[in-house]
């Protein structure tokens, strides 16, 4: 299966599994998605638990938070990452911090789906990455698969959580792997392991980081695309790395960081997302913090450039095998 | 040099001017109510409740009022209760004036850090409440304190919440008067605006879904509806004929922001109902029988499958914002006496006595009782303490409920602010905190309410 498939399947095995998920969102219904994630659902589920909905971001989370609020299980989809900030005050103040405020009285198990990333030459809103946003929320949690077969367990797993969870999809891997180079012919998931995506129902906790490789030469942070351009870079520059595909952003799989970078002594952070105050920034002081006397080296970290999302030159913005190829080479000098 | 460029004059054209709205009377003058037009009672048609959304339109300029200069319920709005439900509103009405006189005293006595009143509105939200069904879900702003006594909330769960105490149900982590009460479909008050209106529709699409009979209600003050969250409200409602009534209390005043800048200059609030083809009312929101009249009206219409309605309060806010809102400071002092549409509470009571249902001795008598009531329940209360005083919950607790399940950097920070008490708080250096252990919302936590946590040098 490709990841759209995969995630198709998620959403078909849980709403066959629980009559209170619903599906929603802007051409999710009869139309099936403009990636096609929720084709044939409506045929197969009805209008009433399919649907599609205006054009409003605030309105579509909005009314999931009120759907939670009676006792069903909304999966409600943002066409694309760049988009969810209109129904960002219904996450923030709304979603995550109904169970806190009401003691507990009402909760959100509501999982927000919405592709996102870049190297699709998108341009500004069809690129972006603000998974930071949401790992600063307390109450929320922030998934990001890299695999078909991931997508699959961890969305099953995210809509069986009682809590508000962000399933955010890497849409330039939703039909193969992506190694950074952009003129390479594209691959498909055929003939990757990740894409052996099982029948039914299975789910991959959310929380718990997967070993891409173990290595010994340094550990890699990274998540969704940059798995994969990771995965290539060093196996063409023959770097012995360890590689952590972190899957849950937050809660992030703390045991599984520091085990590898205290075995490692060096760490390499990779995000798409721009550099300043990004999910990587917490990843670099939590491993500062927690793994100093180990650290052999500065702990590098590569990332989109701090500027908006540019259209013509977005190989010289992504941070493809150039980029951390040097990184890597400055952490192997030392 | 950018900028805005300098003004340039083009033809004859007259330059062009930015409309500031202004309010009618500030602060030294006096009220001016000749803009207000006031239809008389009774005036108004009473359409069909599965009438088509368009045939309420009209009436959206006009106002549903059944109680007369007389005091006579007059028209086709008139509910025709019988004088014992109208005696259980007056007396709803009455302890909730009293409750919230009380909780002001107990702020300004530093028992709490901040209230907000209802006076002169509670009208909309007893006889509103009066008008659902106990298990209609509502999705309150900060001013309906009146649906939860009008719903039996115990009045001491009610000032435990305020004061942060220890028999605080939501544990001291919300601001004073943020309830919730899910037993009495109450939902849990945000303080960010406007955002329990799509909500309260998800709610009601959720009812649907489900093939429920349960409707969905929800309020906003006049300037919140001025919120993208109410487009995106009437918008769904309206899409998806959602059982919800969606209600927008007009009282004219944004803490210091007349009306007019929510867009009063131009039309009513309820004449937005037509722009989204959902049924509108306008209501006298002094007048608990037509109040009444228009939630049950609505409430049925989305009970039989008829849709959403958007209902607008015309109503005064008699008092501040809050106990933070100096009101004297942007409006004048004598709009509130001189306020056209009266007093709730003053003309259901006369409306009783015009009927021989009631009399001024009986009203006092109420009063005294209402205010002996509150007076209880604050002392019931008070023995769970009031903000400061340390009857509140252990520092863990601080740190549950954020997840279902308390992840590792939370259990990390709650063993923090544990070692940080016994350096801020040294004279408890010793006791023992059984309960200071965080633990998770499956484990449980409600039996730490009662554990002692005084004396922190407040």
């Amino acid at each position: 299966m490709n990841m759209i498939e995969a995630i198709n399947d998620a959403l078909d095995t849980m709403m066959g599994h629980d009559p209170d998920v619903v599906v929603f969102g802007e051409d999710v219904g009869y139309f099936g998605g403009v990636f096609r994630a929720s084709a044939n659902l409506q045929k197969k589920y009805g209008k009433s638990r399919v649907f599609d909905t205006p054009i409003n971001e605030c309105g579509i989370i909005g009314a999931a938070v009120g759907m939670a609020a009676y006792g069903l299980r909304p999966v409600p989809e943002i066409q694309f990452a760049d988009y969810i900030y209109p129904g960002l005050d219904q996450l923030i103040s709304e979603a995550a911090r109904l169970r806190y405020r009401s003691a507990g009285e009402f909760t959100a198990p509501i999982t927000v789906r919405s592709p996102f990333g870049g190297g699709i030459f998108g341009g500004q809103t069809h690129s972006q990455s603000p998974e930071a946003l949401f790992t600063h929320v307390s109450g929320l949690k922030t998934v990001i698969p890299a695999t078909p077969h991931d997508a699959k367990g961890l969305l099953i797993a995210a809509i069986e959580d009682n809590d508000p969870v962000i399933f955010l999809e890497p849409k330039r891997i939703y039909n193969g792997p992506f190694d950074g180079y952009y003129d390479r012919p594209s691959k498909t998931w055929k003939n990757h392991e990740g894409g052996q995506v099982p029948e039914g129902y299975y789910s991959i906790p959310l929380g718990k980081a997967r070993t891409v490789r173990e290595g010994a030469a340094m550990t890699v942070l990274a998540y969704g695309t940059m798995v994969h351009v990771a995965e290539s870079v060093l196996a063409e520059k023959g770097v012995d790395a360890e590689i952590l595909d972190l899957r849950t952003l937050w809660p992030l799989d703390i045991e599984a960081v520091e085990k590898s970078v205290e075995k490692t002594g060096k760490c390499l952070v990779i995000h798409e997302a721009t550099r300043t105050s990004g999910f990587g920034a917490e990843l670099v002081s939590l491993v500062q913090e927690r793994c100093f006397y180990h650290l052999e080296a500065p702990i590098e970290r590569v990332t989109g450039f701090d500027t908006p999302y540019p259209h013509s030159l977005e190989w010289a913005y992504f941070p493809g095998p150039v980029r951390i190829g040097e990184a890597v080479d400055r952490l192997l000098k030392d | 040099m950018h900028g805005a460029p300098a003004a340039s004059a083009r033809g004859n054209l007259p330059p062009l001017e930015l409309h500031v709205p202004e309010p009618h009377s500030r602060p030294g003058e006096k009220p001016d109510y000749s803009w207000l037009e006031i239809p008389e009672a009774g005036s108004l048609a009473r359409p069909d409740e599965a009438c088509p959304a368009s045939e309420t339109w009209a009436g959206t300029l006009g106002m549903v009022r059944v109680l007369d200069e007389d005091n006579r319920a007059v028209g086709p709005w008139d509910p025709a209760l019988d004088p014992e439900t109208l005696r259980r509103m007056l007396r709803t009405m009455a302890l909730t004036r009293a409750f919230d006189d009380r909780m002001y005293r107990g702020q300004r006595q530093g028992k709490t850090s901040f209230y907000m009143k209802s006076t002169g509105e509670e009208a909309i939200s007893v006889a509103g409440a009066f008008a659902l069904a106990a298990d209609d879900m509502v999705f309150p702003s900060y001013r309906q304190q009146g649906i939860l006594i009008a719903r039996g909330y115990p009045l001491e769960e009610m000032i435990n919440q305020i004061y942060s105490n220890r028999g605080d149900r939501l544990k001291g982590r919300q601001l004073p008067i943020m309830y919730s009460a899910r037993d009495y479909g109450f939902f849990t008050i945000s303080g960010n605006l406007a955002t329990q209106f799509p909500q309260a529709v998800g709610w009601a699409m959720a009812s649907a879904i489900k093939g429920d009979t349960r409707i969905a209600t929800s309020f906003v003050g006049e300037g919140s509806s001025a919120e993208g969250d109410f487009h995106a409200a009437m918008t769904f409602a309206a899409v998806y004929n959602a059982p919800v009534v969606l209600n927008v209390v007009n009282n004219q005043w944004a803490i210091s922001s007349y009306s007019g800048f929510a867009g009063a200059e131009r039309t009513t609030f309820a004449a937005r109902a037509a722009g989204y083809g959902v049924a509108g009312l306008r209501v006298d929101g002094n007048d608990t029988l037509a109040v009444y009249a228009a939630m049950r009206w609505a409430a049925n219409r989305a009970r039989a499958n008829g849709g959403p309605t958007l209902i607008e309060y015309f109503t005064y806010r008699a008092e501040g914002h809050s106990t933070s809102d100096d009101p004297s400071a942007y409006r004048s002092a004598q709009e509130r006496e001189e306020w056209p549409l009266g007093d709730p509470i003053m003309r259901l009571a006369n409306h009783l006595i015009a009927l021989g249902e009631w009399s001024e001795e009986q009203q006092s008598e109420m009063d005294r009782e209402v205010a002996e009531e509150v007076r209880t329940a604050t002392k019931q209360a008070e023995r769970n303490g009031v903000l400061g005083h340390g009857f509140h919950h252990p520092f863990h607790t601080m740190f549950e409920d954020v997840f279902e399940e308390l992840p590792w950097n939370l259990e990390e920070q709650a063993a923090q602010a544990i070692r940080e008490r016994e350096i801020k708080w040294p004279e408890r250096v010793g006791q023992k905190h059984s309960g200071d252990k965080p633990r998770t919302s499956a484990q449980g936590s409600t039996e730490s309410a009662n554990e002692d946590g005084r004396g922190e040098g407040q």
